[in-house]
């Protein structure tokens, strides 16, 4: 077991340089579906295909595969050596048919989805990279590729309608695609608010021009998006646990480590959907927005967070001062995502101790 | 409308607002209540899954929308503001979106004229003429004009309507293309479409035409009579096809043609006669209870038939009383005109007058005037001819009088 794990887990660099992110717990899914065998072939291909020996490393996977034919993790492997070797038909039968096998590994969707991307099939790649969120809601990485792929065809769907060409060559394309997917973080859970591909994509000049309608910036989608984390829509996929581990606090103001703690697990019931124990962390004095009444914002928080689909609260950058009149002012970045809204702020909180518990007295969004 | 068009243009108020706003304004026009037998050819056309979209995207269903816009994309798969639609529906799911066609670095213009086109297809998909209501303008159809065309500039519309003995019958309407600087053309090259009563006058197949024109063109005669008489000029104005790169071109976009979708012209140009078929373009049509198109039919009816009795009469005070002090015909001015017709009438024993097929069509626009063509039948003791003749009759002081005359 321990040793087939950390195969997998020495993976995971290849996978990130060739734009095939796995996460680590991917990694121990695949290693808990392989048997604890020994895997030394198996590791001397992965080592192999890192020092760019692709025939070599196929060799040894496939003389790993022919006493283990079965074996997730090494099918998978040859997957990506396959890849790396652009022999694409038959990268994309292995992984096909680990999904068919392993339904609920969510990496062989991913990877097909990377592979059908490259050819630009990005409805192929779409629907890969659903089944792999369906198949395992906390995947972020597949979520990130989908919403390249998402960006991608919109980028599409406008250049018909704009009768313009931002995409110039394929080639281009493609190596934009793999190097966008090389600086994709593949930390697993954390949830990564990223401004879609399309930027590049658009913003490459149009090869030819267009008409005389001259090409104006558009401040529209320069602005800073309002953020209101209401936006959801139905998804099959059960409520995904929120890192607060992310919420690392900043210790230099050390003030009370409980206000940290308080916040991590105020993002946890707001990710878990709890609604009762995401009230809970609100003093009785808390300031609603818009000066709504309390019922009226409970009911509000509550219909929002009861919307269909997995919600995921991250907290980054967590900076906590106290003020003189001994409440804790938090600012940080929140990381909000449901099924169909994603979006960053800074927010503020200020959180008042009430019988030895940090209730939210103050949220809003700003500096 | 220009309220729409502002918001969707320039705000960044997001997708769902800005289709809420249209989806409203367009939730206030006059319900769509035409009775007709041409159900068919009425549902013809992208408007009906368009709007189903963005209805859609009005209640946040933006699957549902965008599986609808994939629909529309099979159906249409040259109709560009689908793909944009589409684009922004995708986008909306890799996250949020500001603008309906979130674009970066988008040509504005293109942009702009997408959206153009979204609020006038919408807009005339939710305003169809109201049963029972005729445009002012199809007075009188004679018995062999079949069909009518009546365009309206400003909702990027043309409505075809049918001669059911004597009383329009709606038919169909379609989206059209106006000129880039939009209507009320005065002069050669101004890039707009005219504004009065035209007719086809003839028919040109695709095999003798550019790619521009799409499946096919037909020539209207303008610059007609008054045209000339204002000093309008240009020329080779057509109702014509659409370029096989697109479905559609943007609403204000030719030299001043009116523009068709290929099947839409491809729908009308059976029902088209040439040299018979009335072509009116209007900036906004005025529409007419089917009451008060009667009353207006019948005072200009009388009048005309008053004229035919005066000019019989040998009374020449009584027939010169029919036209205008501003007439203008074959650069005679009504003194001259007058003095001509006192000469003739000097002459004549006798004179039968008959108008057949006899046409009226309102001219667009606050001037109240009549464009009357017939089959004139003229015999008298010295001269008999027929002849097709037009006459622009025009209100002054509540009474119709010719301003102008002369052979059609």
């Amino acid at each position: 077991m321990s040793l087939s794990r950390r195969i997998a887990c020495t993976l995971s660099p290849i996978l990130n340089r060739l734009g095939y992110p796995l996460s680590i717990a991917g990694c121990f899914m695949l290693a808990a579906l392989a048997l604890p065998v020994r895997a030394d072939e198996l590791q001397d291909a992965s080592r192999l295909l890192k020092q760019g020996q692709q025939a070599e490393a196929l060799a040894k996977a496939d003389q790993y595969l022919s006493s283990h034919p079965k074996d997730a993790q090494g099918r998978f492997l040859k997957g990506l050596i396959l890849t790396e070797m652009h022999r694409n038909p038959e990268a994309i039968a292995v992984f096909t048919k680990l999904t068919e096998d392993y339904p609920q590994l969510p990496e062989p969707y991913n990877n097909l989805a990377v592979i059908y991307a490259q050819q630009k099939q990005y409805d192929k790649a779409r629907q890969a990279l659903e089944t792999a969120i369906r198949t395992n809601p906390s995947y972020a990485t597949a979520r990130e590729n989908l919403g390249d792929i998402y960006a991608r065809m919109a980028s599409q769907a406008y250049d018909k309608a704009l009768q313009i060409d931002s995409s110039n060559t394929s080639a281009q394309t493609k190596l934009a695609l793999i190097r966008e997917l090389m600086s994709t973080p593949t930390r697993p859970g954390q949830p990564v608010v990223k401004t879609p591909g399309i930027a590049v994509a658009v913003a490459t000049p149009p090869a030819k021009p267009v008409g005389p309608a001259p090409i104006a910036p558009k401040p529209a989608s320069s602005k800073p998006t309002e953020t209101k984390p209401a936006a959801a829509k139905p998804a099959a996929a059960p409520t995904v646990a929120a890192k607060p581990a992310e919420a690392k606090p900043a210790p230099a103001a050390a003030p009370d480590a409980k206000v940290d703690r308080a916040l991590a697990a105020w993002a946890q019931a707001w990710s878990r959907k709890n609604v009762k124990a995401y009230l809970a962390f609100y003093a009785r004095d808390f300031k609603t927005p818009r000066g709504m009444s309390r019922a009226a914002w409970e009911r509000e928080r509550t219909m929002r967070i009861n919307k269909p689909g997995p919600i995921q609260v991250g907290i980054e950058h967590l900076r906590i001062t106290m003020d003189g009149a001994g409440r804790a002012v938090a600012r940080f970045r929140q990381h909000y995502r449901s099924a169909t809204f994603k979006t960053s702020s800074n927010k503020v909180i200020v959180l008042v101790k009430h019988e030895g518990k940090w209730l939210i007295q103050q949220e809003r969004v700003g500096k | 409308m220009n309220v729409t068009w502002r918001r969707l243009g320039r705000t960044g108020s997001g997708l769902r607002r800005a289709v809420a706003a249209t989806v409203f304004l367009l939730a206030l026009g006059p319900a769509s209540a035409v009775q007709s037998a041409h159900l068919d050819r009425q549902i013809a056309g992208p408007e009906p899954l368009l709007s189903r979209i963005f209805e859609q995207i009005e209640q946040n269903h933006l699957d549902v929308a965008l599986e609808q816009a994939d629909a529309l994309i099979k159906a249409y798969p040259k109709f560009r503001l689908t793909y944009l639609i589409k684009g922004d529906l995708l986008l909306a799911r890799a996250g949020p979106i500001s603008t309906f066609g979130n674009i970066s670095n988008a040509p504005a213009g293109k942009l702009a004229q997408l959206r153009d086109e979204a609020i006038v297809r919408l807009k005339g998909y939710h305003d169809k003429p109201r049963a029972n209501f005729v445009p002012r303008y199809l007075l009188q159809m004679p018995p062999d004009q079949k069909y009518a065309i009546v365009v309206d500039t400003q909702k990027s519309r043309l409505y075809l309507y049918q001669n059911d003995k004597g009383t329009p019958r709606f038919v169909a309407d379609y989206y059209i293309t106006q000129g880039k600087l939009g209507a009320d053309k005065k002069r050669e090259g101004d890039m707009k479409t005219p504004i009065g009563v035209y007719h086809v006058t003839s028919s040109l197949s695709p095999r003798t035409l550019s790619d521009l024109y799409g499946s096919g063109a037909f020539p209207i005669s303008y610059p007609n009579e008054w045209d000339k008489l204002h000093g309008r000029n240009g020329h080779g104005i057509w109702l014509h096809g659409t370029p096989s790169n697109t479905y559609s071109r943007p609403p204000r976009d030719s030299d001043g043609c009116v523009v068709l979708a290929n099947q839409d012209l491809d729908a009308i140009s059976k029902d088209l006669q040439v040299g018979l078929t009335p072509v009116i373009i209007s900036d906004s049509i005025e529409w007419l209870s089917l009451d008060d198109w009667h009353a207006e039919r019948a005072t200009l009816e009388k009048d005309i038939a008053q004229w035919q009795t005066d000019w019989e009469s040998l009374d020449v005070n009584r027939y010169l009383s029919h036209y205008s002090k501003n007439f203008s015909a074959d650069g005679e001015n009504f003194a001259q005109w007058a003095a001509k017709k006192r000469l003739i009438n000097r002459g004549k024993t006798w004179i039968k007058v008959s108008a057949e097929n006899l046409s009226m069509f309102r001219n667009p626009g606050k001037e109240p005037m009549v464009v009357v063509t017939f089959d004139q039948v003229y015999r008298s003791n010295n001269l008999s001819n027929v002849m097709k003749k037009r006459q622009y009759w025009l209100k002054e002081n509540g009474h119709w009088k010719i301003a102008y005359e002369g052979p059609a």
